[in-house]
């Protein structure tokens, strides 16, 4: 009985790779035949290789299930092989990588339908539906290096999936590469996070050479079981090792320093912004954290140092978030001070809180982003229309000039909107959903996690307590603002007037998404924790303590009325008096405080003038001066060339001319002045000749005769 | 039997004459003339001595001598004539393009 | 076995017959001269599977050797020595592989003096191919300078506006460096009374000062055509003048000969010097890396752009060789491989660019994603595969070399500081600066010109030239086990003799 249970999971848990090969097969299909296939047919076989994707997890889910939690390590190709270098494609099942896994192909089969409609609209409203399907390819490769990323069993192998997301965020980002500002914009944004991440990307590296080194390999569980000795006997490296990876975590998961790239990355289409920028991608650097917590529970100072990253970011991010007038940006800082709350919670060591977070964010943060794309696409649909009014009613000169206006219309300005309320009843309610839940208000998903982090932490860390209650106070807030400006109040321009709701293919996925959103708290009731016995397969693996911490009655309670709160408080500035056209922000009353979160505290220009610029600078001087001019022109061409030349005029003019040219001038210059006494002896007359000969016979013989 | 001192003396003799005569002739049909009397007085003296010590090689020699100098007549005098052809004199001194 | 028959000899001169039939067709023949060019380059190619079919991967020595006495006078013992191990097996392979690729690159960019132009290729591809295999010093100093005479005319008369300039500054180069190689050698050969490379191993004995000079000698000749940093200046003028299908073998190949000069001379012939060596050896090839990435970075002409880079890249070829370990060498000589398919591909990319626009200009062009889909797509996996994205092959090589320097940086390693590996991985990151840099001043951004936007996407024979590439570029970064598995006995050989060179040098 039980042994024919441990085959029957074990041939379960072979099908680990296919949850790769699915996503992989959608995109080759769409490479190879999309270009015959419908839109329909591309976005379907899009959708259902990522669904086959979820599936494959809710299977191992139900396999670790049936296998008590136990880790199951599947082997299915070697890689890399020198001496004791030994990387594999090896998938690892555990629970952890199975919430992952579930969440990541969960939110992204939602999002395939949803974007099935979405860059329907999209495709024609930017003028090239020939990307239709590059779209899909792109986000089944993003699929395919998810599950790369988070079902490896090595470091090497999630580094793999770690840069394979990098480039599909990338090619993402730059989709309307020859949009946004000055039409470059948008490549220049797709540009920046792909350095960005690379920056840390080089901390990865750094972290994987120096625990190769250390741990003699990079399998999760080598690496894991030797942790505590290793941190004994040297806890230099095993710091340098954490903090290392940290410098990853902050680029991939948008911590400061590196985080300066998620905000850009808004310029993708929004199924991205919702699928990569929110929901999955950046919440790999949690992931790693989470993954990695064998090594980081041995050092405490590594441990705060991450909970205190994670910490600033959550509150700096808020604070900018307050001052943005674009949708998506305020959703992007958003999400960059929700990821900051994980790893924050990661960082102190409240493994299950940051996941049980980064799981109901996944819900929300999809929702809100996918409900801010219905809303844009809902000004384009006003937009349009008003643009086809006008040229049905206005005499042609005037008609350009308007064009020209609806040309510069930004349909992501929340000053543009107001009272889309009614034009979009569902889109409406879902984003309230998600906002409420994102505010941290009972009992819905966000509240759970959200508090469950601010437990921890006022057990763990005072100072990062306090970061994270302030970052709370103004989630809450600047979700009241954006709903309060998007949604009430009178529409404030005639786009937003002609505003439409989105077909049925983009809002049932916002549905399912906002029940998740609503009901996703239930995972990990207190009392309950359902959620943390599932992880503790696999933290306790490695004798990683969770302590499950009781309900704490003050701080949740403290935490909800600070949420309802600082909504109130947005009500009053925007809900009460609703904006009117042209009016300008009620906070602009805070002075440099405003301008200062508006401009993003001026970190892209810093960043700009201390290093980018200088690496431009520096790379040009190179280039320029010390390569062509100093190198290759100067040294080259004046020093080696010209003291070539000047040493082969010397050896020509002096040595040749001068000495060796005169010896053979002088040998043949002395034969011609010989010769010409010589010459007087040729009369030209035969007789003298032959007299000669006479003489020379007589002489000879003479000789012969009187020796 | 006239002893061969006499022979030799009236090689020389002859000899002498040929020398003088390729020396100081401006003709060279003369010159070559008087060439083979020297080289006629050669082969006397050859002869001569062949008969003095009894020696065939001496008289073997005159042949192979006439033969050469019929040969050289026959080359010599068509190159006279090509001479003559070509600057209409054949006057030795007037042949001086080699001066140098 | 028969010297006529034996693989070596075959895989090595096969060439000179297609050149022997091509001296008998006429000029005008352009298409029948082409063909004979390409069948000649592919039937060399099938000869070097058949030499890799033969050969036992399991045996670190080498094989299928073919040794016979040839020069013989004044007491010098040269021999004419040809065998491959695993050092060369996959320089000889991608030599084989990249001579009808470059070939079929130039069915319409070369029209001019068809004839000589695929003579001289094709005994380019008799003096490289001897380069790899020659274990004899004087025959390799032999093919080492008989390369330089094709490409001397492949630069100088198919080159651009400044060929000659370029042409005369590549043959300088190439010749003075190898100059002292060749007072090496002949030291080398008169005072130990060899010139067979395994036999001179095997002898060792050399003292280590003498070493020390010797290795100078060698690496100034090897490090002028890697190029090391700072004698890299013939590089980008010998880059941007030569036709599509020179700088393809001059990045595919020529630079490997400087890289493979370093494993299979100087490492084994003098260990301690290389040893004693390895750290200077590994700061020029930090700097190479960093110098490289930044130069690329600040260049107009994408050409020029892909020759810096090829510094940067050799600059982590250079940095595995002289980590001393096993992953850093086989790193090294894999990213010898990766180097010649992704910059080969690149140099490929911008030649039909090239042909169409005649501009190398990157200003010149912008948005070209849309106008050539298939052309975007390929450069970009190409571009992706030159800065190492992981998944694809120079991953596989960067990593094993950085990892490799890391650990030759632990205490006791002939590096012994990390800061090596440590700035070269920040290489890393100035890849991914200029390769996305080029990526996005090509085809990223609105169409800025007009003539750019009846460019007509990429023809079936381009495709064809470059999914070979492509293949190997996916190959060995999801599955470069059968890469290693040829070459990792006999790096352990070449590991062996520098770790008794450690040993000896130890109190």
């Amino acid at each position: 009985m039980l042994l024919s249970e441990v085959s029957t999971t074990s041939t379960l848990f072979q099908l680990i790779p296919w949850i790769v090969f699915f996503p992989a097969i959608g995109l080759l299909i769409n490479i190879i035949f999309g270009g015959r296939m419908s839109e329909k047919a591309i976005g379907a076989v899009a959708s259902l290789a990522s669904g086959l994707a979820f599936g494959i997890a809710v299977l191992m889910a139900i396999g670790l299930a049936q296998n008590h939690g136990e880790p199951v390590v599947v082997p299915f190709l070697e890689w890399i092989h020198i001496g004791d270098l030994q990387l594999d494609w090896t998938f690892r099942v555990d629970t952890l990588s199975n919430v992952m896994t579930l969440a990541v192909t969960l939110v992204g089969t939602l999002i395939h339908i949803y974007a099935i409609g979405y860059m329907h609209e999209d495709v024609r409203h930017q003028g090239d539906p020939g990307r239709y399907r590059r779209f899909f390819v792109f986000l089944n490769l993003f699929i395919v290096m998810m599950m790369i990323l988070v079902t490896g069993d090595s470091y090497a192998m999630l580094f793999v999936g770690w840069e394979g997301v990098g480039l599909c965020s990338y090619l993402l980002i730059g989709f309307w590469y020859d949009k946004g500002e000055g039409g470059i914009g948008n490549a220049l944004a797709a540009k920046k996070a792909f350095v960005a991440n690379r920056v840390g990307d080089f901390g990865f590296l750094v972290a994987m050479f120096l625990t190769f080194w250390a741990f003699g390999s990079l399998d999760f569980a080598n690496v894991f079981e030797k942790a505590p000795e290793i941190a004994q006997t040297m806890p230099g490296v095993v710091l340098a090792i954490t903090l290392f990876m940290l410098l990853g975590v902050t680029g991939k998961s948008a911590q400061i320093p590196l985080y300066v790239w998620l905000p850009d990355a808004m310029a993708g289409p929004t199924p991205v912004s919702a699928l990569i920028h929110a929901a999955t991608m950046v919440t790999a650097g949690v992931y790693l954290v989470a993954r990695s917590a064998p090594i980081f529970v041995q050092l405490p100072q590594a441990q705060n140092t991450v909970a205190m990253v994670g910490g600033l970011t959550a509150l700096f991010a808020a604070t900018i978030a307050v001052g943005q007038f674009d949708i998506k940006k305020v959703l992007a800082y958003s999400t960059i001070s929700q990821l900051g709350f994980m790893v924050a919670a990661v960082g102190m060591g409240a493994f299950v809180a940051g996941m049980f977070h980064l799981v109901t964010h996944a819900f929300f943060k999809a929702l809100l982003f996918l409900s801010a794309g219905s809303v844009i696409q809902g000004m384009e649909r006003g937009e349009h229309h008003v643009a086809h009014h006008q040229q049905d009613d206005l005499h042609a000169a005037r008609r350009k000039k308007k064009q020209k206006e609806a040309h510069t219309f930004d349909p992501q300005d929340m000053r543009n909107m107001g009272g889309l309320r009614t034009k979009m009843p569902v889109t409406f309610w879902v984003y309230l959903t998600g906002a409420v839940a994102l505010a941290g208000v009972p009992p819905l998903a966000g509240f759970w996690s959200k508090d469950e982090i601010l437990l921890e932490a006022s057990h763990l860390n005072m100072p990062v307590y306090i970061l994270l209650t302030l970052a709370a106070i103004l989630t809450a807030f600047y979700m009241g603002r954006q709903i309060f400006m998007v949604f009430f109040g009178e529409t404030r321009t005639a786009p937003a007037e002609h505003a439409e709701e989105s077909p049925p293919v983009m809002t049932i996925p916002l549905i399912i998404l906002a029940i998740l959103a609503f009901f996703g708290g239930a995972l990990n009731l207190p009392g309950l924790h359902t959620f943390e016995h599932w992880l503790e397969h696999t933290f306790m693996a490695f004798e990683v303590e969770l302590e499950a911490l009781p309900f704490s009655i003050p701080v949740a309670t403290l935490s909800t009325i600070l949420a309802l709160a600082s909504i109130t408080g947005a009500w009053a500035l925007y809900g009460r008096k609703p904006l009117q056209k042209k009016q300008p922000d009620p906070l602009r009353k805070l002075g440099w405080l405003f301008t200062g979160m508006e401009n993003k505290w001026w970190v892209d220009e810093i960043y700009w003038f201390l290093i980018l610029d200088r690496y431009v600078d520096l790379a040009w001087f190179l280039a320029d001066e010390v390569d062509w001019r100093f190198w290759h022109d100067w040294f080259h061409e004046k020093v080696i060339l010209a003291t070539f030349n000047s040493l082969s005029r010397l050896l020509a003019l002096r040595v040749d001319l001068g000495g060796i040219d005169r010896i053979a001038n002088g040998l043949a210059d002395g034969t011609q002045a010989l010769a010409a006494c010589m010459r007087r002896l040729q009369t030209g007359f035969v007789r003298n000749y032959a007299l000669s000969v006479f003489v020379g016979v007589v002489v000879i013989i003479g000789y012969l005769m009187f020796r | 039997m006239l002893p061969v001192t006499y022979y030799v003396a009236l090689s020389a003799i002859l000899f002498i004459l040929g020398a003088v005569g390729v020396l100081i002739r401006r003709n060279l049909i003369v010159i070559f003339m008087s060439v083979e009397l020297m080289l006629n007085a050669a082969n006397l003296a050859f002869v001569a001595f062949a008969r003095y010590y009894q020696s065939m090689s001496g008289q073997v020699f005159v042949f192979f001598v006439m033969a050469v100098a019929a040969a050289e007549v026959a080359v010599g005098l068509s190159l006279i004539v090509a001479i003559y052809r070509a600057r209409h004199t054949i006057n030795v001194d007037d042949l001086s393009e080699m001066k140098g | 076995m028969d010297f006529l028959t034996h693989p070596l000899n075959v895989v090595t001169f096969f060439p000179l017959l297609g050149v022997l039939v091509i001296l008998f067709l006429k000029e005008e023949q352009k298409n029948t001269i082409r063909w004979v060019a390409l069948i000649t380059s592919l039937i060399a190619f099938g000869i070097s599977l058949a030499v890799l079919v033969q050969f036992n991967a399991a045996n670190p020595d080498l094989q299928m050797s073919i040794n016979l006495p040839w020069i013989q006078v004044a007491g010098w013992n040269i021999h004419y020595f040809l065998a491959v191990d695993g050092l060369s097996i996959l320089l000889l392979m991608l030599t084989t592989f990249l001579t009808p690729i470059s070939i079929l690159s130039t069915w319409t960019a070369i029209d001019e003096r068809v004839k000589d132009f695929m003579i001289f290729f094709l005994l380019l591809e008799v003096g490289m191919t001897g380069v790899f295999l020659a274990q004899d010093l004087f025959l390799f100093y032999i093919f080492w300078e008989f390369t330089l005479v094709p490409m001397y005319f492949l630069i100088g008369i198919w080159g651009g506006p400044q060929r000659m300039y370029a042409a005369v500054k590549f043959f300088l180069y190439t010749m003075a460096g190898s100059l002292l190689m060749l007072l090496a050698i002949l030291w080398l050969g008169i005072n130990q009374g060899t010139f067979s490379v395994p036999e001179l191993i095997a002898k060792g004995g050399i003292p280590a000062d003498v070493q020390l000079w010797l290795f100078v000698a060698f690496a100034l000749a090897f490090a002028i055509k890697v190029p090391m940093w700072p004698l890299h200046s013939w590089l980008p003028d010998a880059h941007v003048q030569a036709p599509t299908a020179g700088s393809v073998i001059l990045a595919g190949v020529l630079l490997k000969m400087g890289t493979y000069g370093f494993i299979r001379f100087n490492i084994p012939l003098f260990p301690q010097a290389a040893v004693k060596a390895a750290p200077v050896m590994a700061a020029l090839a930090v700097i190479g890396i960093l110098y490289g990435a930044a130069v690329s970075y600040a260049q107009e002409d994408v050409k020029k752009l892909v020759a810096y880079s090829s510094i940067s890249h050799l600059g982590f070829v250079m940095l595995g060789l002289f980590a001393l370990n096993e992953q850093g060498i086989q790193g090294a000589i894999l990213q010898m491989i990766n180097h010649g398919l992704s910059t080969g591909a690149l140099f490929l990319l911008v030649g039909m660019i090239y042909e169409r626009r005649h501009t190398r200009i990157m200003d010149k062009f912008g948005g070209l994603w849309s106008i050539m889909p298939i052309y975007g797509a390929l450069t970009l996996i190409v571009s992706l595969s030159s800065m190492g994205l992981p998944g694809l092959n120079g991953f596989v090589g960067e990593f094993a070399i950085l990892l490799g320097a890391w650990g030759a940086g632990d205490a006791g390693g002939v590096l012994g500081s990390h800061y090596y590996a440590g700035f070269a991985a920040i290489g890393v990151i100035l890849a991914a600066v200029y390769i996305l840099f080029m990526f996005q001043k090509l085809f990223l951004g609105p169409i800025t010109h007009e003539e750019n936007k009846k460019l007509s996407d990429l023809n079936w024979r381009e495709i064809i030239t470059l999914v070979p590439l492509l293949i190997l570029i996916f190959w060995i970064g999801l599955y470069p086990k059968p890469f290693f598995g040829l070459m990792a006995p006999a790096v352990g050989k070449v590991i062996a003799l520098v770790h008794g060179a450690v040993m000896a040098a130890l109190p």
